[in-house]
């Protein structure tokens, strides 16, 4: 348990390290003083605009959105038991994609997209819910099943960029990168509200799910109800990948790739566990975000290529050792 | 020091049909656990058997008749309430990768944790108990699945006892594991109904293991009870005949005194 305090510690050190380089570094630097003085208390400064207006809310929104993805991945993989699995892989973001995109090809404000999205989401989540049921409710059933979801609405995305305008979709066509680059206020307040309620929510589900990850018969045995507890699960998790991809897009590889971290360095899923999954899937993102905007400065990625890049790698080494332990 | 826990709950299956979608598994069965005592259940492959077990656990739910916990219909009790009282050991259950010993076995609590409810004392010491009897103090901090096959196995025993329900079932607990290891697992529950008191039920495919630990013998043919009772009453040629089709001859064993089956030689 110290060793996982530790560990969570650090991770928080880390995020407030890397959000102070967050404030301070872009294509007008800001010395680190008046960059905190001005996040901080000073709303006077000359550098309102650029801290306040742009740097801070975007990395509140990582922080945010890293946190989401990081502890909805972690609850897809305790319940389905299986480590390859995340929201993005079982549709749950396409999902999102698409009726983000929807909204963009038919003309309506952006500003229904995380609303839009997060409908998306929960929609897929439940259309897969219905399609994996048969008599109960398997995990393997579920991946597949999600795995043909996704398909199916990736095609529906394709179609809805070819069919619409180009000036339309082309924002939809950034937007399903995954990006940080237009975070707002409104934003960091939409994903604080889905954290709120949904965070909490999860680390309530822990404990359960630390029973239900026995298997079926065991957490029968032990006194969880299978049907209701997984209900439970799929709906928070999809929340908050909801929440997330609504306001970030599609960012692929948070969610996969933060639990195994936290995992591999803190052990078998419990609350503290869930809690460093939590702070790593913020360290994640804003780091993959300062990655995007700097590297080839002036030129700013999304932040969604920086997470496929450092994920996809990780994604085949993950495969590899799990082929060679089947 | 285990809560009294005098007369043990009562377990009864009354005409009792299951099945897993298909043709009835278990027919029109009715048999009574005894409490304070351990029951095997043998028979051949496909007689029902884990089908049984299962039905009596409330992992299958009847598709005629009932089991019933202390007179009430388990697949209406609220789960948590029958989890306090009847515990399981599945056949060869699976640890989630890299859980430590002593981390499977604090599972085992969940019946008595409440949902913003704190680990308790009581957890702890049930926990530590479960580890002591089960010889795992020492292992606590290790992978489940570093384990040799015996480990686990009194592993996942452990995670059972944590639960302190005083009935436990458990269906072919000695699979996987060679002759000691499978004598320590039967003298580990011997034990643990013998000094705690526990009821036990369990699925047993060695036939001389079941007449050996069994104080009560379940014998299953074709989903039906062919007989019932004290081992040195029930156990006799004839029955094993009827029970598995095989000849034997059933001799006092050497060791115990009960009774021991001695297969005769097929003729080909």
């Amino acid at each position: 348990m110290t060793r996982t305090a530790g560990l969570c510690t650090a991770s928080a050190a880390g995020i407030l390290a890397l959000a102070v380089v967050g404030l301070i570094v872009g294509d007008f630097p800001v010395p680190a003083r008046e960059a905190i003085a001005t996040a901080v208390w000073d709303r006077g400064s000359e550098f309102d605009f650029v801290i306040n207006s742009l740097r801070f809310p975007r990395v509140v929104v990582a922080v945010l959105a890293g946190i989401c993805l990081a502890v909805s991945g972690a609850l897809f993989q305790a319940l389905i038991d299986n480590p390859l699995v995340s929201p993005d892989i079982i549709g749950i973001d396409t999902g999102a994609a698409a009726f983000a995109v929807a909204v963009l090809a038919v003309g309506l404000d952006t500003r229904w997209l995380p609303y839009a999205a997060f409908a998306g989401a929960v929609g897929t989540a439940g259309l897969i819910f219905v399609l994996s049921w048969r008599r109960g409710f398997s995990g393997g059933r579920l991946v597949l099943v999600g795995i043909g979801v996704n398909a199916l609405l990736t095609a529906v995305i394709t179609y809805l960029l070819v069919r619409f305008p180009i000036e339309r979709v082309s924002a939809a066509a950034r937007w399903q990168a995954g990006t940080l680059s237009s975070s707002s206020w409104g934003d960091a307040r939409t994903l604080a509200i889905g954290l709120a309620v949904l965070v909490p929510a999860a680390f309530l589900l822990i404990r359960r799910l630390r029973v239900m990850q026995l298997g079926d018969d065991m957490a029968t045995a032990l006194g969880v109800g299978l049907e209701p507890s997984r209900l439970a699960v799929i709906t928070v998790g999809c929340g908050l990948a909801a929440a997330a991809v609504g306001v970030v897009g599609p960012l692929g590889f948070v969610a996969l790739l933060v639990p195994h971290v936290a995992r591999a360095l803190a052990g078998a899923l419990s609350g503290g566990v869930l809690l460093l999954t939590a702070l790593l899937g913020a360290v994640m993102l804003l780091s993959a975000d300062l990655v995007a905007q700097r590297l080839f400065a002036p030129t700013v990625l999304p932040a969604g290529v920086v997470t496929a890049a450092m994920g996809g790698p990780y994604l085949l080494f993950v495969l590899r050792r799990f082929n060679r332990a089947a | 020091m285990p809560p009294d826990r005098a007369p043990g709950p009562k377990l009864r299956a009354e005409q009792l049909f299951a099945d897993y979608g298909g043709a009835p598994v278990v027919k029109d069965l009715t048999a009574e656990i005894p409490a304070g005592e351990i029951t095997a259940i043998v028979g051949a492959n496909a007689s029902g058997k884990s089908t049984l077990l299962r039905a009596l656990a409330r992992l299958l739910r009847p598709s005629k008749g009932a089991v019933y916990l202390d007179g009430a219909d388990i697949c209406g009790l609220p789960t948590r309430s029958v989890a306090a009282r009847l515990g399981l050991l599945s056949q060869s259950p699976r640890a989630p990768d890299g859980v430590l010993v002593e981390d499977l076995v604090r599972r085992g609590r969940y019946p008595h944790q409440r949902l913003f409810g704190q680990w308790s004392k009581t957890d702890g010491q049930a926990v530590e108990r479960a580890l002591n009897l089960t010889g795992l103090a020492e292992l606590r901090g290790r992978a489940v699945d570093e384990l040799s096959g015996g480990q686990r196995q009194r592993a996942w025993i452990a995670m059972a006892l944590a639960q302190d329900a005083p009935m436990m079932l458990l269906d072919e607990p000695t699979t996987f594991l060679d002759i000691a290891h499978q004598v320590e697992m039967l003298d580990l529950l011997a034990r643990l109904n013998r000094t705690e008191n526990r009821t036990v039920v369990m699925v047993l495919h060695d036939l001389n293991q079941a007449c050996r630990y069994a104080s009560h013998i379940i014998a299953l043919a074709g989903g039906r009870i062919e007989a019932a009772g004290r081992p040195s009453e029930v156990v006799t040629a004839e029955l094993i005949e009827r029970v598995f089709g095989l000849r034997v001859s059933v001799i006092s064993c050497p060791v115990t005194g009960t009774p021991l089956c001695i297969p005769y030689r097929h003729n080909y």
